[in-house]
């Protein structure tokens, strides 16, 4: 299985991404330039964290029109797999992916922080290995990550099991305080109707190396992996 | 020319006879404006350079001294790390988010200039006390500037220092260091070479940014130009900026390359065909601009950010144009290098400015000002002790010494940084020093920004001396070899004799500490005129120091792991509280002499430190620093809120010496009790005192002395308000 980590001007997390695939996980990646019209050859698309065009307008805002990300699109329309991480989140929802927009956070300062993630749906490729109200250790890195759905998509979202992760307490509350920038519901990752496209504010490509302080976040990598092999 | 229009520009009139005499006429308005920024302070060192050069910058590992973008020391495996501070103090007391933004914006570019891939930021902030409104926001501004930049452009911010002190209320302190890493046979030059070779400008438009930034004000410019005078950071811009030279210096294309700093294109052009031996052929009309009708004057002199100049070979000339135009960026051959070593600048191919390189980079006049010891070292050095009444209640002390801002805990401000960006931060901020993992190697590098300016303020020689064996110390206790610094030098106007005594006092105590602990200066930076209303700031000489793990493996943090080990202290106490934070905090006196510091057993210290824990007997280190000993246990037992129960004897001591006295070349150390005997071995062979002094467990934390218990509290009260100090004061 091949993975393609897409890198806009101003991304960052793709060296994160690229690097926990193929020193950790050891599957085969490649970046892939946002300049490019087709992801032929490519079985999961990682949407990388960081400032794609310096973040300017919005988050995503502007690569949304890379001509990459139309092949993303055409991608996910065939039932390819889609992980957008952080800007990769907002570049998904921005390109009409996956649904809601990503405010600034409500304290309106950066946070860098590991946060308690509750897997909510484990019916989607990337959660598969996970058990439903899972507690997940992933560090979040956004000044832009509040989520926002209008109260008839958050009900849509809930009937669907699009919600994958809400962020949680130590004891899987999902409290206010566990709330790291004021998404509404807790919910810090979803996905799209068809399940193969997840967007998420956590970083769990910072959370791949016990010596970062986590290894949870390669649970989500080897869901992907292991729902991929079934599929053969 | 009339004397007033070189003296408005802040030259002294044997500077202009200086100026004529190197163009054998007298100069344009131009030439003249060019000369003003080259020589500088800020520029030239020209009231430094002399007291600079007694620091010791040769070492086997160093590559690269004082005099480039950066310094560059070899760390093995064909790797070299390459590191620098700079200041942006007077920009961030004007304009905080920018001043601060482009303050880590500026060096950035000087590490990728040199090659090197930026892998860490640090910073070293200080402001006045936080009662006070502007002062909230100008700390909150600058936080948010250095994030703002280094989070966009996906650098980990991983560790520094901040302090707060009346004395930097109109005159805040920020210093930004980066640290990079590099091939070595990758290392490049700030230096035009190759006659005829093209000479490229790419990046950001130049605008009217920034005009004269570098230390002068021009009045009658800014009355003509109606353009900010702030310059403005772009992540963005200078994240493809980096990309693209990484991948044009990695490929080999470049010959020379510098960025675009103070003074702006004047100072990348005359620098880099100074050092090359050079001249450059210059034409300004090629030079895109931002706005319309910029005169030679406003192109030469703005500093617009996030610009490079490169020399490269006709032959690469096209694919570097193509490699920048790939990640979006403007450049421009904008002129050629010449023989001869004169720079002709034109606009649209007539000669505007032609001046030697070499008399704008190198020729600044050389000054020796006046130094005299300062009146108040005379009131401030005695400190009877008699006079200290010794509190009654030693808990509230505690309590008061960690809720301090200068103590409590910084995540307030590094929550804002992304520290885990580049996954490779071991150890982030907050604990002795940032620890950042080499990708593709074994090894990891230590990083620290330490400077105690309470004690430069009371004797700079020993200031300078023990900011440097504090910067040494949490490299150590983290694992580190120390390998070499580079040093933010903040003072007040070198005009007064008093301050210019107190800069070459701080200079002499960092070269005395370096040579000792074998640790060159490999560069820096010297901010000057730190003042408001006529104060100084306290000297304060920050020291940028790297070391060296070759185990990655191997690193170690300040807190306590488990329960049942044993707590250790080595070296001695004394009853030294002049400068300490309690003195101040609680007694409301800067006053005495700094605590004694002798290098032999500081660097005896630090062989045990880093001996035991690359042996594995410790599993926490953490240094003495201000609150002494009461204070880093404490702050040992919070982050894996496990308690202590520790008893100490007194001696001749004061109990408030013992407890939250700073002296000099002590840390904490926790252990399994089986490895006692093995430190105690490794102690006595270097004649470093060790003391076993509790346990570690429960979640209290309790001191006793000599059998009476002075100290008891719970480790969340104490952690509580310690990570409050900061919060609780902003609204």
């Amino acid at each position: 299985m091949k993975f393609g980590v897409i890198v806009f001007p101003g991304s960052s997390g793709d060296l994160d991404a690229y690097h926990l695939v193929k020193d950790i996980l050891g599957a085969p990646v490649e970046y892939i330039w946002h300049e490019e019209r087709s992801v032929q050859g490519f079985d999961c698309l990682l949407l990388p964290g960081g400032s794609s065009y310096g973040n300017y307008l919005r988050g995503g805002a502007l690569a949304r029109y890379s001509p990459v990300v139309s092949a993303v699109v055409d991608f996910a329309h065939q039932g390819g797999l889609v992980l957008g991480i952080a800007n990769g989140f907002q570049v998904l929802t921005e390109a009409g992916l996956l649904p809601g927009t990503l405010y600034t956070n409500t304290d309106t300062r950066f946070r860098c922080h590991f946060t308690t993630l509750r897997v909510e749906n484990t019916e989607t490729p990337f959660t598969r290995n996970l058990d439903r109200k899972q507690l997940l250790s992933i560090p979040i890195a956004h000044d832009e990550g509040n989520y926002y759905v209008d109260a008839a998509t958050l009900q849509k979202l809930e009937a669907n099991g699009q919600i994958v992760f809400r962020y949680a307490d130590q004891n899987g509350q999902t409290t206010e305080e566990a709330n790291p920038n004021g998404s509404v519901s807790n919910i810090a990752g979803v996905c799209n109707e068809t399940r193969n496209v997840l967007g998420m504010m956590p970083h769990p490509e910072r959370a791949g190396e016990a010596v970062l302080g986590s290894t949870d976040g390669l649970t989500i990598f080897k869901s992907i992996i292991k729902y991929w092999e079934g599929r053969q | 020319m009339r004397p007033e229009e070189w003296r408005k520009l802040g030259l002294r009139d044997d500077e202009y006879d200086r100026i004529k005499e190197a163009l054998g006429r007298e100069p344009n308005r131009l030439e003249l404006g060019m000369f003003s920024v080259m020589w500088s302070e800020h520029c030239s060192y020209k009231n430094s350079k002399a007291v600079l050069k007694t620091f010791p910058t040769t070492g086997p590992r160093v590559l690269q001294g004082p005099g480039e973008n950066a310094g560059v020391v070899e760390i093995g495996d064909g790797l070299a790390v390459c590191f620098k501070i700079e200041s942006h103090n007077h920009p961030s007391a004007v304009e905080p988010y920018q001043g601060a933004a482009t303050g880590v914006g500026g060096i950035i570019r000087d590490i990728f200039t040199m090659g090197a891939r930026p892998i860490a930021l640090l910073n070293s902030l200080r402001f006045g006390p936080l009662t006070d409104e502007r002062v909230r926001y100008l700390f909150e501004q600058v936080v948010a500037g250095i994030a703002g930049y280094g989070n966009r452009i996906g650098i980990p911010t991983v560790g520094g220092e901040i302090y707060f002190d009346r004395c930097y209320q109109g005159n805040p302190l920020v210093n930004a260091m980066c640290v990079g890493l590099l091939e070595i046979d990758k290392l490049r030059l700030g230096k035009a070479t190759g006659i005829g070779n093209p000479v490229i400008l790419a990046g950001a438009r130049t605008g009217r940014d920034g005009m004269g930034g570098a230390a002068f004000a021009s009045v009658e410019l800014s009355e003509e130009t109606e353009a900010p005078d702030i310059q403005v950071g772009d992540p963005f811009t200078e994240k493809l900026l980096l990309e693209a030279c990484l991948e044009l210096i990695n490929n080999g294309d470049v010959e020379g390359i510098q960025d675009l700093g103070a003074a702006g294109l004047t100072c990348a052009v005359s620098e880099m065909a100074s050092r090359g031996g050079t001249g450059m052929d210059v034409e300004l009309s090629k030079v895109p601009c931002r706005e319309e009708g910029m005169t030679p004057y406003e192109i030469m002199l703005a500093e617009s950010q996030e610009r490079m100049l490169l020399v490269v070979t006709p032959e690469k000339e096209a694919k570097v144009h193509a490699v920048f135009k790939r990640w979006g960026l403007t450049s421009t051959t904008i002129g050629r290098v010449t023989e001869g070593g004169m720079l002709k600048i034109r606009m649209h191919g007539e000669i505007v400015a032609e001046i030697p390189a070499h008399s704008l980079a190198e020729e600044a006049p050389v000054y020796y000002p006046e130094s005299k010891e300062p009146a108040y070292l005379k009131t401030t050095a005695d400190l009877p002790l008699a006079t200290i009444e010794e509190p009654e209640d030693y808990n509230t002390v505690l309590l008061e010494l960690l809720a301090s801002p200068n103590i409590a805990s910084k995540q307030w401000a590094w929550q804002q940084f992304d520290y885990m960006a580049r996954t490779s931060t071991l150890v982030g901020p907050g604990s002795d020093a940032a620890v950042i993992r080499i990708r593709g190697t074994n090894k990891a590098l230590a990083l620290t920004a330490d400077c105690n300016s309470r004690y430069a303020y009371l004797d700079p020689f020993a200031g300078g001396k023990i900011a440097v064996a504090e910067a040494a110390r949490n490299i150590v206790c983290s694992g580190g070899e120390p390998l070499a610094i580079t040093d933010g030098l903040n003072f007040g106007s070198p005009e007064k004799p008093e301050i210019y005594w107190q800069f070459r006092q701080a200079v002499a105590g960092i070269s005395e500490a370096c040579r000792v602990l074998g640790t060159p200066v490999t560069g820096g930076n010297v901010s000057f005129y730190n003042e408001s209303n006529g104060e100084g700031i306290y000297p304060t000489p920050v020291i940028g120091m790297v070391g060296l793990l070759a185990d990655a493996t191997k690193y170690c943090t300040s807190s306590f792991k488990a329960a049942g080990d044993l707590i250790v202290l080595l070296g001695d106490s004394a009853d030294e509280l002049g400068g300490s934070e309690y003195l101040a905090l609680i007694h409301g006196r800067v006053q005495g002499k700094p605590p004694a510091l002798d290098l032999a057993k500081e660097k005896a210290l630090h062989h045990v430190v880093r001996t035991a824990i690359q042996q594995g007997l410790v599993r926490s280190a953490h240094d003495l620093s201000e609150g002494g000993l009461a204070v880093a246990v404490a702050e040992c037992t919070f982050e894996n809120q496990l308690g202590a129960v520790v008893e100490v004897e007194k001696g001749v001591l004061r109990t408030d010496s013992l407890l939250f006295g700073e002296s000099q070349s002590r840390v904490v150390l926790s252990l399994a009790p089986d490895k006692l005997s093995a430190l105690q071995a490794l102690a006595e062979e270097e004649n470093v005192p060790l003391h076993v002094i509790g346990r570690t467990g429960g979640d209290r934390l309790q001191i006793f002395i000599d059998g009476n218990q002075y100290v008891d509290q719970t480790v969340a009260q104490l952690r509580t308000v310690w990570q409050e100090g900061i919060p609780c004061q902003l609204p």
